[in-house]
């Protein structure tokens, strides 16, 4: 998938991932993709909570190996 | 979609007390909620600008884990406080947890309000130049004043 921006968030626990994640969103313009690497497990329903409330869409949330992979679209 | 409210009210100064408001308050920040803590008694002692005197006691908290079953005769002995703060430094910077100075900033970013206690203030001789600046001073109503119009409201 294209995105604008990655944002590497390996090795960081609860709430880090969310807290960078939502930094990241901010430096990019409506409708670019942001990608987000966590290997903190509990940021799979973290993000979907992200999504819903602040409206950014979560275009895809996959498991890769030990790591988890997130691409979000800013509202 | 209205604009959702937290207030929080922190009341504890260890270092594990520090985690749920710094935490809550940061993330409801990052979740676009509008955010107010209230730091009250030993709670203001987080709004110090060097929060090296944050600790954690072993001492009257049995469900701290510990390496090795500690009497509480053993963890009233002097220095114990500090070295059980210095192993949990450790372990929170091994897991990746974020530091409290680092979720406190994180908040501040959010544009999360701190109002320290008045009277907490003049209780304990604490002195203003202590605290990290943009804190707002004041009392009970106050705090009334914003958490009457919140979704959430926390006393920790």
């Amino acid at each position: 998938m294209d995105y604008n921006k990655e944002l590497d968030a390996r090795g960081l626990n609860c709430p880090l991932p969310i807290l960078k994640t939502k930094k990241a969103l901010g430096e990019l313009a409506a409708g670019q993709v942001l990608k987000v690497i966590s290997t903190d497990a509990g940021s799979v329903k973290d993000m979907e909570a992200f999504a819903k409330q602040t409206g950014n869409e979560l275009l895809s949330s996959q498991p890769e190996g030990k790591e988890y992979v997130f691409f979000l679209k800013k509202k | 979609m209205t604009q959702k409210k937290l207030a929080i009210i922190a009341t504890k100064g260890t270092l594990d007390m520090a985690y749920p408001p710094f935490i809550l308050a940061s993330t409801a920040a990052a979740l676009d909620y509008e955010v107010q803590i209230f730091f009250t008694f030993y709670g203001l002692t987080l709004l110090r600008k060097d929060l090296s005197g944050v600790k954690i006691s072993p001492l009257a908290n049995p469900a701290m884990p510990m390496p090795v079953p500690m009497p509480v005769l053993v963890a009233a002995l002097p220095g114990m406080e500090s070295m059980a703060t210095m192993m949990m430094k450790d372990k929170i910077k091994k897991k990746g947890v974020a530091s409290i100075e680092e979720l406190r900033a994180a908040c501040i970013e959010g544009g999360v309000k701190f109002i320290g206690c008045e009277m907490t203030v003049d209780l304990f001789d604490f002195k203003r130049e202590d605290f990290i600046d943009g804190i707002e001073y004041g009392g009970a109503s106050t705090f009334f004043e914003f958490a009457g119009s919140t979704d959430i409201c926390l006393f920790v």
